[in-house]
């Protein structure tokens, strides 16, 4: 219970630190933390695996591409620089909005609870860690191979397709290969003086000086 | 204890994710640097997460524990893909902004 608002706490305040950064990378630091909030609030709702996964894929992996990617961009000749800021200015209308929307959410799930009863016949899950409950690592991977085997392919081809047009779009900055491959062969210096005077009889070393 | 012994009501995680989704909002919204609005739709897909969890959790069904992986897997896509689109369009930039971004070439 209390676990549950000091999570939900920390959740919005990264959250609210991420988009009022000033620096991409606080921004990243704030993402961390939401991150790691959130696959703690994972393991309170017995998703085991998924709050590992949540830690490698998007704290380890995706993260770490972000910092990459801030990295590349500010490691030109000048600093990197953000355009003009525009939240001062959005900031008032913003907060009125957000306070509207947020007091509708309240009563709306004030209004009407959800409440939700399990088929019957479902093992009501253990405690977290517990092996073959519900969300364990074997519950999962069970489920993942056997029902739901198809969305698993599926995301196989996803993340082809990704890198094919990752490779795509930031792969190769020179000539694209059908270009390459059309292009004849041609000698290596191509400079019809120094050919006519190679034509001539001269020494290159005499000509050069 | 309601609700098949969740930590707290249903109604709390369902409002946390809305609330956690319309933060990941605003961020798209406001900010103009392409690195923040990312992390922003990052925000959004994990309240989405979030809520499935929660229902997932609530049915005790894990149903949604596949959907979230596979939302997962979409979202490191989608992070790879656009941070590839920054890199290309922003290369040569002095500062990173969406709106000098005009043309739908880099």
């Amino acid at each position: 219970m209390i676990v549950f608002w000091l999570l939900s706490l920390a959740l919005v305040a990264s959250a609210v630190f991420v988009i009022t950064a000033k620096k991409p990378v606080y921004s990243v630091v704030g993402l961390l933390a939401n991150f790691a909030a959130l696959a703690i609030m994972y393991l309170t709702l017995s998703a085991e695996f998924l709050a590992v996964i949540q830690i490698v894929v998007y704290s380890g992996a995706i993260l770490v591409l972000f910092v990459f990617v801030i990295a590349l961009l500010s490691s030109g000749v000048a600093p990197f620089m953000m355009g003009p800021d525009r939240l001062p200015a959005a900031a008032g209308g913003g907060a009125i909005a957000a306070l509207i929307a947020l007091a509708l959410v309240v009563f709306g799930i004030a209004q009407r609870p959800v409440t939700i009863v399990p088929a019957a016949g479902t093992a009501l899950p253990g405690p977290v860690g517990t092996a073959n409950t519900f969300g364990s690592v074997a519950d999962f991977g069970n489920a993942l191979f056997t029902v739901y085997l198809l969305p698993f392919e599926i995301t196989a081809l996803i993340l082809m397709v990704a890198v094919i047009a990752v490779i795509l779009l930031a792969g190769d900055t020179g000539p694209s290969i059908q270009q390459r491959l059309r292009r004849k062969r041609e000698p290596i210096v191509k400079d019809p003086a120094f050919d006519a005077a190679m034509h001539r009889g001269e020494r290159p070393s005499e000509r050069a000086s | 204890m309601t609700d098949a012994s969740l930590p707290v009501a249903l109604n709390n995680y369902v409002a946390l994710s809305a609330v956690l989704f319309f933060i990941g909002v605003a961020g798209v919204i406001v900010r103009r640097n392409p690195l923040i609005m990312l992390m922003s739709i990052e925000l959004m897909w994990n309240a989405a997460n979030l809520a499935f969890l929660a229902f997932s959790r609530a049915w005790i069904n894990n149903a949604g524990h596949i959907f979230v992986f596979l939302v997962i897997t979409v979202a490191a896509a989608e992070a790879a893909i656009g941070l590839a689109i920054v890199v290309v369009v922003f290369r040569k930039a002095k500062y990173v902004d969406v709106d000098d971004v005009e043309l739908l070439k880099g």
